[in-house]
């Protein structure tokens, strides 16, 4: 018996998905439904499901933001209204997917193309993570950082962030109100932060142009950048002359 | 413009740069001519102080007034006019530094060729700053110019997506899609609300004023549609004084508003949430005034939006005021009021 999950913010999105079910009742249970996506990373988390129904679209943090918070990724099949850009990560990275207003033939499609499969659970981490990837480059995505802390979720406006900085596996995003780990890469926010307000300025250093109060130079070859916070950051040659670009000096 | 502020102080660089060099080269010629090295650098800097004083002078002129194609013939007199300057100012200056009889001489003879050479360095500085300023001004005429073609496009855009409305529509089918199985009778109703609500939209036009009470009626519409979805968290209070129904405004001016309220309600904030619209008379003007909460955490505090500056522009368009919409953001609660006069 498989456990599934369905998180959606629309009652009525959720009662569709759940009539549809009944017909999978011998083979899927599902445990709980979510208002949210806060909801349904405690429920993830609670439960272990082998399988979730996920609306794109939800208050605060949405559906991908909230996979992103999960550690063990379940099986995902998203649901979504429109959103051109979610569609196109979708089919790149073959993830199955269900555009609101779906028939049961579609459905039913998506759930035998699920059980046929669920045994490569792994598999489909790995491609709903290349997913993630996909859609964290969206335009969308890059007004905010959600992050956990403990058993909570921020959401840090991009405005707030001063620097990041490089911490092992994770990315620690200093904000006036302290610093907050996220189990990214640099390069991952190289990509996605805006390039015309977050530089580089470092192998593990990159730093919101705004917060800059002065630059001094330091050893050969290197600077520091004071930023209004006082923090100083350390800027390689090669990040000095990004720096120089994007301040058109 | 931030370019020519970073390029300043190379440009003046240069040109202190260009004034030493002259300085010198008068300095050497004189003194081939056989005066000694004083008398040949006293020359060399009252010309090159003179000439240069002459060049920033044309050069601000030329800052602030760009010559139209006829006065052309005013920027030679100009020219005319400072070399003249310049050489009187060596002819009147250089005697008070030195006291040669012999150099004396050589100066008067050498004023038509001072003059001369004045008169073309004068008149390269013009002819520079000239090209170097209408660049800038066609620069930034230029910028303008795309400016005002992106916010075309982007309005032009945002008005096709939004007679479309593809989210709206889409989960309000996937609803009568789920309604249709267990509450056949509200999938009906919410069918006739979709379409009625379709069809204002589709027949609406953008320059008729309309009476309040029937784009309430029309919002009213899209409001149920709304509480069909979510329901269980949405709640609106519309209120409106009786004898402001009559009261009219902009069609469609009010959706986008609402529209707006509702989107950063709902995804905005995980409780309930309740968005109120108020209409009442002020003197000869309908004010409007649409609230909702928001999270000030995690909106970001320009959030007003394409929907809203869209409404903003309408009613600058329609009335030459700038000051008809106002929004505010504070204690959770985000309101937009609109004033619109009444003729």
């Amino acid at each position: 018996m498989k456990r599934a999950l369905v998180i959606d913010d629309e009652p009525l999105a959720r009662m569709v998905v759940l009539e549809y079910l009944q017909a999978f009742s011998d083979q899927i249970e599902v445990i709980q439904e979510c208002n949210d996506g806060f909801e349904g990373l405690k429920a993830i988390q609670q439960h272990q499901p082998d399988l979730v129904f996920l609306d794109v679209q939800m208050p605060k943090i949405n559906g991908f933001e909230m996979l992103e918070l999960v550690e063990q990724q379940p099986a995902v099949i998203f649901t979504t209204a429109f959103d051109e850009y979610a569609i196109k990560a979708f089919e790149a990275h073959a993830v199955d997917y269900l555009l609101k207003p779906f028939s049961k033939d579609r459905f039913n499609k998506a759930i035998e193309k699920y059980l046929a499969q669920a045994p490569a659970g792994k598999q489909q981490a790995k491609q709903t993570e290349d997913l993630l990837e996909a859609v964290a480059q969206s335009p969308a995505q890059h007004e905010r950082i959600v992050v956990k802390t403990g058993t909570k979720v921020k959401i840090i406006p991009v405005h707030d962030v001063q620097y990041l900085q490089a911490d092992d596996d994770y990315v620690s995003v200093f904000t006036q109100e302290g610093s907050y780990l996220k189990n990214k890469t640099m390069n991952f926010f190289e990509q996605t932060l805006d390039p015309r307000y977050f530089v580089r300025v470092h192998r593990s250093y990159m730093v919101a142009i705004q917060q800059i109060t002065r630059i001094d130079p330091y050893e050969k070859d290197s600077h520091l950048a004071i930023l209004k916070s006082g923090a100083k950051i350390p800027v390689s040659k090669t990040g000095y002359v990004k720096l120089k670009q994007v301040l058109g000096i | 413009m931030a370019v020519s502020s970073i390029t300043q102080s190379k440009l003046y660089g240069l040109f202190t740069a260009c004034g030493l060099a002259w300085t010198i080269l008068v300095a050497c010629i004189i003194h081939n001519f056989g005066f000694i090295w004083y008398i040949a650098l006293t020359d060399g800097m009252v010309s090159a102080i003179l000439l240069a004083a002459a060049c920033w002078l044309i050069n601000n002129n030329l800052r602030y007034y760009q010559p139209g194609k006829g006065s052309y013939i005013n920027l030679l007199i100009w020219c005319l006019a400072l070399a003249g300057i310049c050489t009187a100012g060596c002819r009147w200056i250089i005697p008070y530094l030195t006291s040669s009889n012999v150099y004396m001489n050589f100066l008067s003879q050498s004023l038509s060729i001072r003059f001369f050479t004045d008169f073309m360095a004068i008149g390269w500085m013009a002819m520079i700053s000239m090209l170097w300023y209408s660049q800038l001004d066609h620069k930034e005429t230029e910028k303008r110019k795309s400016e005002a073609e992106r916010l075309a496009r982007d309005a032009e855009l945002y008005n096709l997506r939004q007679q479309l409305q593809p989210h709206f529509l889409f989960n309000s089918l996937n609803s009568i899609n789920a309604l249709i199985g267990f509450k056949p009778d509200e999938a009906r109703k919410m069918i006739h609300q979709l379409s009625d609500f379709l069809r204002g939209t589709l027949k609406k036009d953008d320059q008729l004023l309309v009476p309040l009470s029937d784009e309430l009626q029309h919002l009213n519409l899209y409001l149920d549609i709304e509480k069909v979805r979510f329901g269980h968290r949405l709640d609106t209070e519309i209120s409106c004084d009786k004898h402001c129904g009559e009261a009219v405004l902009p069609s469609m001016l009010l959706q986008p508003i609402v529209e707006n309220a509702i989107k950063f309600g709902l995804y905005d904030t995980t409780e309930k949430v309740t968005v109120s619209l108020r209409a009442e008379m002020e003197g000869s003007s309908l004010v409007v005034m649409v609230q909702n909460p928001y999270d000030p955490q995690t909106s970001r505090p320009k959030g007003t939006g394409f929907g809203l500056r869209g409404v903003q522009r309408r009613l600058y368009l329609l009335f030459a005021r700038n000051d008809l919409m106002e929004t505010h953001a504070n204690d959770n609660i985000f309101t937009t009021i609109i004033k619109i006069p009444q003729v």
